[in-house]
């Protein structure tokens, strides 16, 4: 589903952010990518939504070479990607409505099918009822379900979340982290970058681990569940998450 | 199809639901243009005008044909017949030379001098009114050579040195008025662009994340494109309405000046074409100026 082919991205200051880069992640997998900020976490992320492009190398996004996606077709091609950010970027002067209803209403979506699906989205996520509210009267939780119900509600084949837990306590964060494992139950791509620790240790995914703009670390799911299990002091409090 | 017609139209009322959120400030921007397309719309008022009031005179221009002595009065009879069948000639009045005599005599003073004259002095004269349509400088210099070279006429006399002069006055403040509109849509386009680029840099965080979403150049840049429309529609009912102020005012004053020259002569205000032609120049010159500025400042935002 995303190819990373020897990627090397570098910012016009100099920044090496990505180097030499090879992953693939496949489809309907579900992969966390860790490592400290600065380590090219966002950097990757950003090349998977053309955000960047690659400065060397090949990325392959959906069966589609980032190289040969011009400038026009970037739209197009962002509308096969659900994108959730740490800061949600939801419109502040539109209802949860409208910000949900968004991708469908570029997409050209005809009204009575937005009605329905936006709602669909939203009970997803458990704010069915909010439709009405602006973002600011939603708590921050509620604010990156709206976010997340707005990435999924044109039900792209891929989904990517930059640190979407970040401004999140562990309880809420668990329950944003479920909502992204329903959806890969389904056969979303889900691509998480993420240093919350906590939340690493209750989902044995497959992880990857960056490190100035490398690969340091990769972990499959079953070997990550089985590090979990292991550790007998962890054990204790994460049946939950390792059960599944 | 029909829901992409419906996307338009929310858009539309969308832009102008903006618009209204910043009263204090659409107001001032439409009204700067409603000023800047109301003076080349006066300006085309003054010339409409003039050439109204200036139509009456055409009509009243005439050609006088002096006939050569003697010639009998049948015979000026049968010139004027053969006058009066030009496509060209409204009508040919006919002063035999008696009858002008008689009212020289009447009006001179001079009619012990007459008495003593043994016989009329005067020649037959033929009155031709030109029509109106034909009432141009040239053709009437056409039309009185044609009757000069008619064996009978003696001299014919026609003054269009004025027409000449009015006409040629006219074609220059035609030509100022297109010049002053020019740099005046010009002046529209900037006041739309200015005020399109500051509501783009305003909604930055807005257009940035509808790019994330997947929303192409030409969907974010609608919006933009009906408000610069509706800042047209607006400075054009301004114009409109300035105008219809100007003529308002200045109706009476004319009026009295045309009644002092003896002419029934009524200022007239914009007609429905040039309402039409003013209303559509604030549409396309509303949606040029937003269309240019959003094109260049739109691509500058990428998301980050």
């Amino acid at each position: 589903m995303i190819r990373f082919d020897h990627v090397f991205k570098r910012y016009p200051n100099g920044r090496e952010a990505l180097s030499d880069l090879s992953l693939e992640i496949g489809s309907g997998e579900i992969v966390f990518l860790t490592g400290h900020s600065g380590a090219g976490k966002s950097s990757l992320l950003k090349l998977v939504a053309l955000i960047e492009r690659p400065s060397r190398g090949q990325l392959v996004v959906n069966g589609q070479n980032v190289a040969g996606v011009s400038r026009s077709k970037i739209p197009a091609f962002r509308r096969q990607i659900g994108m959730v950010f740490q800061d949600h970027k939801l419109l502040h002067d539109r209802t949860i409505f409208d910000n949900v209803a968004l991708p469908l209403i570029i997409a050209g979506v005809a009204t009575k099918e937005v009605g329905k699906r936006v709602r669909a989205a939203l009970d997803q996520v458990g704010l069915l009822g909010r439709e009405q509210s602006v973002p600011l009267e939603l708590s921050t939780g509620e604010q990156q379900r709206v976010g997340i119900a707005r990435a999924v509600v044109s039900k792209p084949a891929i989904l990517i979340a930059d640190e979407p837990t970040g401004n999140l306590d562990p309880d809420l964060s668990l329950e944003v982290m479920n909502i992204f494992r329903r959806f890969n139950e389904v056969g979303v791509t889900v691509l998480v970058a993420s240093h919350d620790l906590y939340l690493l240790e209750h989902f044995p995914v497959r992880r990857v681990r960056l490190e100035a703009g490398r690969i340091v670390e990769s972990t499959a799911a079953g070997e990550a569940a089985r590090a979990t299990l292991l550790d007998p002091a962890k054990f204790v409090g994460l049946r939950e998450g390792a059960a599944t | 199809m029909s829901a992409w017609f419906v996307r338009h139209l929310q858009t539309l009322i969308g832009s102008l639901g903006r618009l209204s959120q910043h009263k204090l400030a659409t107001l001032l921007t439409t009204l700067v243009i409603g000023v800047a397309l109301a003076l080349p719309a006066c300006l085309q008022l003054l010339i409409s005008n003039v050439q109204a009031a200036t139509g009456s005179w055409h009509r009243s221009i005439e050609l006088t044909a002096y006939l050569k002595r003697p010639t009998a009065l049948e015979e000026a009879n049968r010139i004027a017949d053969r006058i009066r069948q030009r496509r060209d000639v409204a009508a040919v009045e006919i002063i035999p030379a008696d009858a002008a005599l008689k009212e020289f005599r009447r009006d001179s003073g001079f009619g012990e001098a007459i008495d003593a004259l043994n016989e009329n002095p005067l020649p037959h004269v033929l009155v031709v009114r030109p029509k109106p349509d034909y009432a141009t400088a040239s053709h009437l210099d056409g039309l009185a050579a044609d009757l000069r070279s008619l064996p009978s006429i003696d001299l014919v006399q026609l003054d269009t040195a004025w027409v000449n002069r009015l006409n040629a006055i006219l074609d220059a403040v035609r030509r100022g008025v297109l010049l002053a509109a020019g740099l005046l849509a010009l002046g529209v386009m900037a006041i739309v662009g200015n005020t399109i680029r500051l509501d783009i840099q305003n909604r930055r965080a807005e257009i940035e994340v509808t790019k994330l979403v997947g929303g192409s150049d030409g969907f974010v840049r609608r919006p933009f494109l009906y408000s610069g429309v509706w800042y047209g529609i607006g400075g054009a009912v301004i114009a409109w309405i300035l105008t219809g102020v100007v003529v308002g005012v200045l109706r009476e004053p004319v009026t009295r000046i045309a009644g002092l020259y003896g002419s029934g002569f009524n200022l007239q205000g914009l007609g429905v074409q040039p309402t039409a032609m003013l209303l559509a120049s604030g549409i396309v010159l509303g949606w040029l100026g937003s269309y240019i500025a959003a094109t260049r400042h739109l691509r500058e935002i990428e998301p980050s």
